[in-house]
């Protein structure tokens, strides 16, 4: 007994298998939409950016359609049995078509279509017959409802005997009345999310088909149908590595990514795609929607749910990760703790003395001055020796050894400064939306002519989400020009964007307003090109292969040991 | 009307009246459809012979759609068995209580499946995350999510 652990490494690992095999060019509906998108691609897509689709659950449904259809043709089975058995394979055809040929029955059996065998022959259960291609016919019910007509039927799970009960039941004949069918299927979509359905008997793995499922949902819970259709769409999607499922809460879309669909090409490009929808579906639009509303943006290739562009999946992730772990912690360590001077033993004071012994070396030394106790003769607490040197070289070792954990807090701080930018950017939109009003009211400006107030807050926003990410990167990459080079556009970037940021605060007088527009709407356009110089130059660095790590990178060469960081 | 549950609960009940228990299994309480209570015994030679446990059935209004919350009773002095698929606060772990529960299981079949889970037990030992799993574990065993992984016992 474990815990229940699944990794996307499994995802990955099944793709990589197939892709040197796989034939996109007959078996694979997306490759129709990518030639589409080359088409309509119109301006030069930029190095950062990467080609994505987005699909709709009725496209991602004619897509399964299509997938269906092929493989019904191919096996000569009918539409459902054809569904069924591409759910159970996960949608992998080629070794669907290869189990089906090799052994069909003992396909049909694990796919819950047909009824196994009993193991021996002798057993009596009278197992209706089946022919060497049991799914060419659909669904035929060879025996009457087992209960004797003269018998009243009582349901077996409710006990319901009223006269005229309706029942039906799968291909097994297990039958049931309707009201438990509903409640059972409704069971599993709603609670389990579950969409391949055992019949209700126990042991029994016929799975009921969607046709069943409809008309037992039809009469009383009509609405739990499109939560199943959804299931079957979400597993489909989750089936195909250049399908993802848009994250935002209530979004039924898809986006379709081919490009990073292979964890090697996750090493080179950051794939942030978006879905084209904005907001919460279903919520009403009230007068702030149009700046509350965002767009569904998120990586395709983690299960980060932000552009965390220009950094890497991996490098992103080791960064999360290693924030989620130490920042706390090291903070604490920073505020709370120092070394021993003589074995660097991080030591916690929780009393008032500033007469330490280390628990380990039993060094005695001054909290304050971090000088050896013995020197401290008879002004021990005032502690006035500042400039004894064995105090000043401990504290320098002390600061020698907590380097790197200054390195990482100096990484992390500006890190989560702008994220809590990015948080408070709400409140900045909904001031600047005043400023705007104001503005209209105090000058001659027009609703239109106010936008680029807007515009800076947004593009402000989205500079900070770069920003943000550069730190992750800086943190682990390895010395030399090229880190100095990012460091730089870096540096322009925070400063361009600080400087917008200053001028958004400032107040509204009447007389100013001309050439604060003007001011602004320069600085916007200078930001947004500094942003774009930092995500160009990065996402070509990793075209290039230029970055360098100080840390091992899965998928990257090991580091240099002497650019080895800690 | 009543709901499914009610109305498959006081049917069960009046089997268990009429039929009695299964040898071994005897009914202590079912005064309502919310919980009931079990005795369970196994017959004949066992690890567990002269060994009385409690069990405890929960029942939630989607009851025989999703399965009853069962496990042992550890309170007023009962303990629970000492094997493999117990814990020593009492939850169990069997896959027909999960993911291999069907509507068409009773209580009594759900009895009489632990009762022979009981009787073929070879060693008398706790599951080997006990103590881990006991120090966390949700008042409720079906809020565990179980990862069935042996069919022997």
């Amino acid at each position: 007994m474990s815990d229940v652990e699944y990794s996307d490494d499994d995802y990955y690992d099944d793709e990589d298998m197939y892709d040197g095999t796989q034939d996109d060019a007959d078996d694979d509906g997306m490759d129709m939409d990518n030639e589409d998108f080359q088409i309509d691609a119109g301006p030069k897509r930029k190095p950062y950016e990467t080609e994505h689709e987005s699909l709709s659950q009725a496209e991602v449904e004619r897509l399964m359609r299509r997938e269906i259809e092929q493989t019904r043709n191919i096996l000569g089975t009918d539409e459902s049995v054809a569904g069924l058995l591409l759910r159970h394979m996960s949608w992998n055809k080629e070794r669907l078509i290869e189990q089906y040929m090799d052994n069909p029955s003992k396909l049909t059996d694990a796919a819950g279509i047909t009824i196994p065998e009993p193991p021996s022959p002798a057993s009596a259960a009278p197992v209706r017959s089946r022919s060497s291609r049991p799914s060419s016919k659909p669904l035929p019910h060879k025996r009457p409802s087992p209960s004797k007509k003269d018998e009243p039927f009582v349901c077996p799970i409710c006990f319901d005997d009223a006269p005229g009960l309706e029942t039906s039941g799968l291909d097994c004949n297990h039958q049931y009345c309707i009201g438990c069918w509903t409640a059972y299927l409704s069971s599993k979509i709603r609670d389990e999310g579950e969409h391949f359905i055992r019949c209700m008997a126990e042991g029994c793995s016929i799975v009921a088909p969607d046709c069943f499922v409809h008309a037992s949902l039809l009469r009383d819970e009509p609405e739990t149908w499109p939560r199943f259709k959804e299931l079957l769409a979400r597993h489909y999607v989750s089936c195909n590595p250049s399908l993802k499922f848009c994250p935002h809460p209530g979004c039924t879309n898809t986006v379709s990514c081919p490009g990073a669909s292979s964890k090697s090409s996750l090493l080179s490009i950051v794939p942030t795609v978006s879905c084209g929808a904005r907001g919460i579906p279903g919520q009403e639009k009230g007068p702030d929607s149009i700046t509350v509303a965002r767009e569904h943006k998120f990586c395709f290739g983690c299960p980060i749910d932000s552009d965390h562009r220009p950094v890497i999946c991996n490098v992103a992730k080791m960064w999360m990760k290693k924030c989620a772990d130490d920042s706390e912690t090291a903070n604490w360590i920073k505020s709370n703790t120092k070394e021993c001077p003589k074995c660097n033993s991080t030591i916690e004071k929780n009393g008032g003395c500033n007469h330490m012994t280390c628990k380990k070396c039993k060094n005695e030394f001054c909290w304050v001055c971090m000088g050896p106790w013995s020197d401290h003769g008879t002004s021990w607490y005032s502690c006035n020796r500042y400039e004894e040197k064995a105090g000043i070289e401990a504290r320098d070792a002390q600061s020698r050894s907590r380097a790197s954990l200054e390195r990482y807090l100096h990484y992390y701080n500006r890190w989560a400064n702008h994220e809590q930018s990015a948080k408070l950017s709400l409140e900045l939109y909904k001031k600047t939306e005043k400023k705007m009003e104001e503005m209209q009211i105090t000058s001659s400006l027009t609703w239109i002519e106010v936008q680029f107030m807007k515009k800076a807050v947004e593009e402000a926003d989205k500079c900070r989400e770069t920003l943000k990410w550069t730190y992750a990167m800086a943190y682990y990459l390895c010395r030399g020009n090229h880190k100095e080079l990012f460091e730089d556009n870096q540096r322009d970037l925070e400063h361009a964007v600080e400087e917008l940021s200053e001028l958004l605060e400032q107040p509204i007088e009447s007389d100013t307003i001309p050439t604060l527009r003007q001011k602004v709407t320069d600085k916007t356009v200078y930001v947004s090109k500094r942003n774009e110089i930092v995500l160009d130059d990065t996402a070509n660095g990793f075209l290039e292969g230029r970055w360098k790590w100080n840390v091992h990178v899965d998928g990257f060469d090991d580091p240099d040991p002497a650019d080895l960081a800690f | 009307m009543a709901s499914i549950s009610a109305r498959r609960l006081s049917k069960e009940l009046k089997e268990i009246m009429n039929e009695g228990c299964p040898v071994g299994i005897t009914l202590l309480k079912a005064e309502d459809f919310v919980s009931w209570q079990f005795t369970i015994q196994v017959m004949g030679e066992s690890l567990y012979k002269d060994e009385i446990f409690t069990l405890l059935f929960r029942f939630d209004r989607d009851y025989p759609i999703s399965s009853p919350a069962v496990q042992f009773v550890t309170v007023d002095g009962k303990v629970s068995p000492v094997h493999p698929h117990v814990y020593s606060n009492g939850h169990i772990c069997a896959s027909i209580l999960g993911s291999e529960w069907s509507p068409v299981l009773s209580v009594i079949s759900v009895c009489v499946t632990l009762q022979s889970m009981l009787a073929s037990c070879k060693k008398k030992e706790r599951p080997a995350d006990n103590d881990r799993y006991v120090r966390h574990a949700p008042d409720n065993p079906k809020k565990t999510q179980w990862h069935y992984d042996d069919d022997t016992v």
